[in-house]
């Protein structure tokens, strides 16, 4: 379908975008990859006068190290996130979930600030990178920037701390080096998005479980974090009994929607069971 | 000319038939550099956007088109009322009763919308953009009215789809052995079964599929010239140009009608469209051309939907498993309005129920309803699948209820080899079959006894993912169709295929045919064809079809025809390019005509090494300078074909599925399929064809399903839910052939096309079945997602632990089955109080 027409703005720096952002208000969209906003554009859901790309900014791509910490640039695209062997190791939960967002045309072209900012609940980065503890930093006017931690990034559906005239520059996320990572993704087929995922990063000590990170994708309106089973499996042994009863509320105050895929209690039923599983599979068990 | 044998010491060139050779049309397909109908650019073409209307029912009050009409780069606007009387109408080609009910379907709707999705108005601009940009602009008030979405509900007529018609029901359609005088009397059978035999009721949910072929529909009109040429990504060309004649009041000799290549369309372009009249009504109204693309939204709202039936089913049989009756009664659903062969399509399930089995007594009923939704009709297998479906998940669970192996219980009724020609009670005679030979090949491919052996591993491991075997044995009718026939059942139009062959001077040959791929790859299976019969290499043989110019008559692309039908017509046409050729042979060669053989492409003087090859003898019916006195200088010639009697492919499905009863996730393990198609010309392009048949066909089971909420609104609108498949979602299958040929053909051949689509919808359902059935499961509805699966399981030990039977009460005390909110389906032995 053909969207409805618009003014095309390709900024060299931050600052430029960011002050086209403030000439043109909510007349303008920012473009990444495109995967989330394009099809927007196409179906005619929204139809900005203005579309300002990032992708002749230098400055937001790639992945550097500092010290504790791997700084991911938003324009990075998925393909270069599964390709850094950086992530691979210190935040192989990333990794894992990117791996099965759909399929490799996309991943080229979509970015992991791009799927952060669109902030769709069945997205696949969103839980992994709450479960990493990920801090987000935002341009805004003139020049300024903040950090935002994971918990206050994701507002609500499709809506995140990054406000209108700002921009996602970067994800700050801290290393896990030599943890354990699975991503549980469910679909009915391959190139769907999340029926529900369970991001799963554990730290394990002679065979029992140490320190474990569990995100949450499609139980709510936005990626959760699931604090109490975290807690839960600490000092546990990683087998199939003891990671079943830690993980068994996993869904308590959960909120996920009913769609053709599954009703909302189908969806509690089915984290429970994927969470042990991706728990497991996170300690090697 | 001199007549030299140069070829006497060359060895006969190895045969094509049966070779499997890559298709000469991929390049161009693949890479689309090719005549796709929205490739197709003329000077000052316009552009068309349709505006669509968001209710399922109401009525139109107004439309303002000013502000569209003003919006840059706009020509006109058009709305139904302005083009009423030259729009022409979406005919009915099949009124499957004389008094069927048939409301009047205008392509840009006048007074009233039936279906979300009806065109309302029509926005002609320079530039595809811009033609969208103003559609935003039409101003439509309509007022809305009540709606009847539900299939059953609409039946009961208390909310009408139509309320001039004054009934949603459109035709009932019956065929009764007993009255036939093909059988028994069917309810006696069920009356005497349930005295002391077994009677298996059960309700199937046959649910709505969107064909989603790969090019989405396109036309482009060009009225400017004496002829008006209508190119479109249709199957059907032929159809088209006689329907735009004989609705529109256009001459037929005034249209010239071309399907370029076309992108598909598993019977979801088989079809005359609202925007083909459309489009042509705008053109001739501007005398300028215009182009309409649909994109893949419109398409899954606006082509015309598949399948979507209820189906009430009753089996009687021996407490020996031999089957004494079958009734079956189908509500299908059309959709808005009757769609060209919308009402046939489900009445083609009638002589395809019975299936393989040698049933004596049977009973088919159907009753075809209008709703508020899309129009239906053929996607691929067009009935046959509904109704493979209906009898071989009835199979199963008659096998289940005996407590014996699936196969052996298909055994015990099927027609043997040694029984063909059999008339079946549904009054087809099957030509030729080998239901032994496939089977067995099938069970040794599958390793039929060592799954069983691990299903019953699982089984006594409580394994949470659980193991089940599901079995379709199938039998389709195909090679659509003997005119006879199609007459009887008042179908609009005969069933014969038309060919012909140019012998061109240089020695190349043109092939026209009347049959319209897309797809398919005739042009390779043709020139195989022709090669072996006329001794020409493949290459040189060039296959021309889908435009009325090039191929006057013609009958189009569906239902398994072309090959068995479309294939025929070019045998016979080669034939009688060689009788033709002979008489000129004779002449040059100095010989008598009963002296000569033809072989490999060449006349021989038997006993000689005299001879003259066609090619020469093509060019000098050009040169025409030495030919018997009076001779047409002309060895071309045409043939049509009317086939007798239909071609009955069958074959046998093994299908192997994983549940995982945690979560109700399905995998496929294993999938063996061995198919008796007759003799094959390709066996690369039958490949192709059953492997996408398939996964056609095993999407049904697991994945696609067209949804509608409660305003009429088409939830699976895009492809984010309407789950198609690719091959990432698929197992690698292990296909092989038993081979009875056909003896309704010269080359014995009976169609491939849709044979994997009919048989693996019910092989997975069953397999899924039979995993699950310890746990209390018997019936889970299409598409069995794992929710689905997940709750069948939670239902069954539910009433299990309850310490209840599984099964529910008799259909007609209780609800049915596949009902929303309805018990468990049942199954009645005897000494149950019935
Ligand atoms: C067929 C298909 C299948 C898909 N399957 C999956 C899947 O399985 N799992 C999954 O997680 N996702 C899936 N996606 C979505 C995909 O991951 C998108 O790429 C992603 O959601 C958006 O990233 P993008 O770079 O393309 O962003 P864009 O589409 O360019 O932008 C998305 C939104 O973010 C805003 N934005 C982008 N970058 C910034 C920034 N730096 N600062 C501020 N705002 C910004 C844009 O304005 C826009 O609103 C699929 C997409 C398609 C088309």
């Amino acid at each position: 379908m053909i969207p409805a027409q618009f003014d095309y703005i390709a900024p060299g720096s931050v600052e430029e975008a960011i002050s086209a952002l403030a000439e043109h208000g909510d007349d303008a969209k920012v473009l990444a990859g495109g995967q989330s906003l394009l099809p927007i554009l196409r179906m005619r859901l929204n139809a900005p006068g203005f579309v300002i790309d990032l992708g002749r900014i230098g400055e937001l791509q790639g992945i550097t190290e500092e010290g504790d910490t791997l700084v991911i640039g938003a324009m990075t695209t998925y393909a270069a996130v599964l390709a850094s062997e950086a992530v691979g190791t210190h935040a192989a939960l990333l990794s894992k979930a990117i791996q099965t967002v759909a399929d490799p045309q996309i991943r080229h072209r979509g970015t992991i600030g791009g799927a952060l900012v669109h902030a769709d609940p069945a997205g696949d980065v969103g839980a992994p990178a709450l479960a990493l503890g990920a801090e987000f930093v935002i341009a805004g006017p003139g020049g300024s920037t903040r950090t935002v931690a994971g918990d206050d990034f994701f507002e609500d559906l499709f809506t995140t701390a990054v406000g209108e005239g700002e921009l996602l520059t970067q994800i700050r996320v801290p290393k896990h080096t030599g943890w354990g990572a699975h991503y549980e993704k469910f679909v009915r087929v391959s190139h769907q998005w999340s029926i529900v995922g369970i991001a799963a990063t554990v730290r394990s000590e002679g065979g029992s479980i140490a320190e474990a990170r569990v995100g949450l994708t499609n139980m709510g309106s936005t990626p959760l974090r699931a604090r109490a089973v975290e807690d839960a499996l600490v000092g546990q042994p990683a087998t199939d009994e003891a990671v079943r009863a830690a993980v068994a509320s996993v869904a308590e105050g959960t909120n996920p929607p009913s769609d053709l895929n599954g009703d909302s209690d189908y969806r509690k039923h089915l984290a429970t069971v994927l969470t042990r599983r991706a728990v497991l599979a996170a300690a090697g068990a | 000319m001199t007549i030299t044998d140069d070829r006497t010491d060359t060895a006969a060139p190895e045969l094509e038939i049966g070779k499997a050779r890559r298709r000469k049309e991929d390049q161009r397909l693949i890479t689309g550099r090719t005549r796709w109908t929205d490739n197709i650019q003329l000077p000052g073409m316009l552009h068309l956007a349709m505006v669509r209307s968001p209710f399922a029912h109401a009525t139109i009050t107004a439309i303002d088109t000013s502000e569209a009409k003003a919006a840059p780069g706009v020509i006109d606007v058009v709305t139904g009322a302005d083009i009423k009387d030259v729009q022409g109408v979406n005919a009915n080609a099949w009124p499957i009763t004389p008094d069927q009910v048939t409301p009047t379907h205008l392509p840009v709707a006048v007074e009233r919308v039936a279906c979300a999705g009806e065109i309302v108005a029509v926005v002609v601009a320079r530039s595809a953009a811009a033609a969208r940009d103003a559609a935003e602009l039409v101003d439509v008030d309509y007022d809305e009215l009540p709606a009847v979405l539900d299939l059953k509900e609409a039946a009961a007529d208390t909310v009408l789809a139509h309320p001039d018609l004054g009934t949603n029901k459109s035709a009932f359609w019956k065929l009764d052995s007993a009255e036939a005088g093909t059988g028994g009397d069917v309810d006696a059978a069920i009356a005497k079964a349930r005295a002391d035999g077994v009677v298996i009721e059960r309700e199937f949910r046959q649910q709505r599929l969107i064909p989603a072929f790969m090019e989405p529909r396109s036309v482009v009109v060009d009225p400017t010239g004496e002829q008006m040429v209508v190119w479109s990504a249709t199957q059907i060309p032929h159809i088209l140009r006689f329907l735009i004649s004989a609705t529109m009041g256009i001459p037929e000799s005034k249209v010239r009608v071309i399907a370029p290549d076309v992108g598909g369309g598993f019977g979801g372009k088989l079809q005359t469209t609202p925007e083909e009249f459309a489009t042509i009504a705008v053109a001739r109204r501007l005398g300028k051309p215009c182009k309409y693309t649909e994109t893949r939204s419109e398409s899954l709202l606006s082509g015309h939907h598949g399948r979507d039936q209820w189906q009430k089913l009753t089996l009687s049989a021996e407490k020996d498993g031999t089957v004494t009756g079958f009734k079956v009664e189908l509500l299908a659903d059309m959709g808005a309005y009757v769609a060209i062969v919308g009402g046939g399509v489900p009445v083609l399930g009638a002589w395809m129920f019975n299936s393989i089995y040698k049933f004596p007594a049977y009973q088919f009923n159907c009753q075809t309803v209008l709703t508020n939704k899309t129009w239906v009709d053929a996607y691929r297998g067009a009935g046959r699948p509904e109704a493979t479906f209906g009898i071989e998940r009835m199979m199963d669970e008659l096998a289940a209820e005996l407590g014996r192996d699936p196969l052996e219980v298909r055994e015990q009724n099927w027609i043997t080899h040694e029984e063909f020609p059999f008339t079946t009670v549904a009054g087809m005679t099957y030509d030729s079959g080998n239901y032994e030979a496939a089977t067995a090949r099938a069970k040794e491919l599958f390793g039929y006894d060592e799954l069983r052996a691990e299903q019953q591993r699982r089984r006594e491991s409580n394994d949470p993912v659980q193991l089940g075997i599901g079995v379709s044995t199938f039998t389709e009718m195909c090679g659509l169709a003997p005119s006879r026939i199609l007459g009887q059942l008042s179908y609009g139009a005969g069933g014969w295929e038309h060919a012909s062959i140019r012998m061109l001077a240089t020695g190349k040959v043109e092939v026209v045919t009347g049959v319209s791929p897309h797809g398919q790859g005739h042009e390779t299976a043709w020139s195989q064809i022709v090669a072996d019969r006329l001794g020409v290499p493949f290459e040189d043989v060039e296959v021309l079809h889908g435009d009325t110019q090039t191929s006057p008559r013609g009958l189009d692309t569906y239902g398994s025809r072309s090959l068995v039908v479309g294939a025929e017509a070019v045998v016979r046409a080669a034939d009688k390019v060689i009788d033709k050729a002979k008489v000129f042979a004779a002449h040059l060669l100095e010989a008598s005509e009963d002296d000569l053989e033809f072989k490999a492409g060449r006349f021989g003087v038997k006993g000689t090494d005299k001879g003259i090859g066609i090619a020469e003898i093509a060019l000098a019916t050009f040169t025409a300078h030495n030919l018997p006195d009076g001779a047409e200088p002309s060895i071309d010639a045409d043939a049509t074909f009317d086939p007798d009697n239909f071609s009955f492919p069958h074959g046998t499905h093994l299908c192997a599925m994983e549940v995982d009863t945690e979560t109700g996730a399905t995998t496929m393990r294993k999938y063996v399929c061995v198919d008796d198609i007759g003799t094959i010309i390709n066996p690369l392009i039958v490949e192709g064809q059953v492997h996408g048949g398939l996964v056609q066909g095993i999407a049904q089971a697991l994945w696609e399903g067209a949804e509608y909420d409660e305003q009429g609104t088409l939830v699976t609108g895009s492809f984010v839910d309407y789950t198609l498949p690719t091959a990432a979602d698929t197992i690698s299958f292990i296909t092989d052939h038993t081979t009875s040929p056909s003896t309704t053909n010269t080359l014995g051949t009976k169609g491939v096309g849709e044979a994997g689509t009919i048989a693996s919808t019910p092989a997975v359902v069953n397999a899924i079945i039979d995993a699950v059935r310890p746990l209390g499961v018997d019936d889970i509805v299409m598409p069995c997602t794992p929710e689905r699966v997940w709750k069948a399981i939670q239902a069954g030990q539910a009433v299990s632990h309850e310490g209840e039977r599984a099964a529910a009460p008799h259909f007609d005390e209780a609800t049915p089955n596949q009902d929303p909110g309805a018990g468990s389906p049942s199954t009645t032995t005897e000494g149950s109080d019935q």
